[in-house]
């Protein structure tokens, strides 16, 4: 009895886009979404904190952070939503939520700021969901080849770098297929 | 009686009210991009104005997080909303998910954009 929901809704998918402050999420998401950019608001918990060793009482954090997301339809069953938060490098411990189920990430960097991106690519390397690092070409940064930053972030050789135009549609397609090819052979492992 | 809700924390105090303070859905784990869509196709008269704009929005699929764009509510009072149309079966949801086929699928996709 009953629809069963996997008849009546398609299947979302989501990507994470992560980063420091200003390094070109929102860009990023904006440039390849088919619907204006949307925000909304999300309340984050931090329940793998544990307990509180002196009081035994359970330390929650709890910090409500905006959300800025886009969609990509790919047929009527799948759905492809990418999302960023804002500031992210103080609230990557609350991030746990937010890639639960998520396909992978793509860590935005920008060679100008590279020692920014640590905090991110820390998160990501301490748990099991795939990402990648695209490099945002700001028109002063210097130019780095993607084996440079792999060893100025000291990245697994598997993890992809890219070099990318958040700007840019296709620049950011490319960067998404990269990403998706990378999960695909993570699997196969 | 002068209120004790001033202009500031009207934004704050609306949406709590709204669940009756609930933070948790009382029925459904709703991820931020969990699908949803109405199995009534009625304008439910018995509901409040809130979750009647969600039943309206979601008479095709939408997600969670659109849901709260368009409502300018935070997500979490989403969900407990969505919790309670869930309980009534009013609404099926989806959360995220994926397969590898579904992965290729989104490859073939985007290159095609
Ligand atoms: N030249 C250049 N500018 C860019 C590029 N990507 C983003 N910008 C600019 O950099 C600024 C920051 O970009 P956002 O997309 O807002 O960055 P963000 O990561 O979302 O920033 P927060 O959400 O505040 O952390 C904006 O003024 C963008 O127009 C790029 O590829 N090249
Ligand atoms: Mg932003």
């Amino acid at each position: 009895m009953g629809s069963s929901p996997s008849k009546v809704l398609p299947r979302a998918m989501k990507v994470m886009v992560a980063g420091h402050f200003g390094v070109g999420k929102t860009t990023m998401v904006s440039s390849i979404s088919e619907i204006s950019l949307l925000r909304t608001e999300e309340t984050l918990t931090d329940a793998g904190l544990g307990i509180d060793d002196l009081a035994g009482v359970e330390q929650k954090r709890t910090t409500t952070v905006a959300m800025d997301f886009g969609r990509i339809t790919i047929s009527e069953d799948l759905v492809l939503y990418l999302f960023g938060t804002p500031g992210q490098e103080r609230f990557s411990f609350l991030w746990d939520d937010l890639v639960l189920g998520a396909i992978g990430a793509v860590v935005l960097a920008d060679t100008r700021r590279l020692k920014e991106s640590f905090p991110c690519v820390d998160f990501f390397e301490a748990r099991t969901t795939p990402f990648m690092v695209a490099v945002n070409c700001f028109a002063d940064g210097k130019t780095y080849t993607p084996q440079d930053v792999q060893l100025a972030l000291n990245l697994d050789p598997e993890v992809p770098v890219m070099l990318c135009d958040a700007r840019d549609r296709l620049s950011v397609k490319a960067v998404l297929i990269t990403l998706l090819q990378h999960v695909i052979q993570r699997q196969r492992q | 009686m002068s209120s004790w809700v001033d202009k500031e924390a009207g934004p704050i105090v609306r949406p709590y009210a709204m669940t009756s303070g609930r933070t948790q859905p009382v029925q459904g784990a709703f991820d931020l991009f969990s699908m949803v869509v109405a199995l009534a196709s009625l304008s439910i008269q018995d509901t409040q104005p809130e979750s009647a704009a969600i039943m309206r929005m979601c008479q095709k699929p939408v997600s969670v997080a659109e849901l709260a764009a368009h409502l300018d509510l935070p997500a979490g009072t989403v969900k407990v909303l969505l919790g309670d149309l869930l309980a009534r079966q009013l609404i099926v949801t989806r959360a995220p998910d994926f397969s590898s086929s579904d992965l290729e699928a989104v490859i073939h996709g985007l290159q095609s954009l």
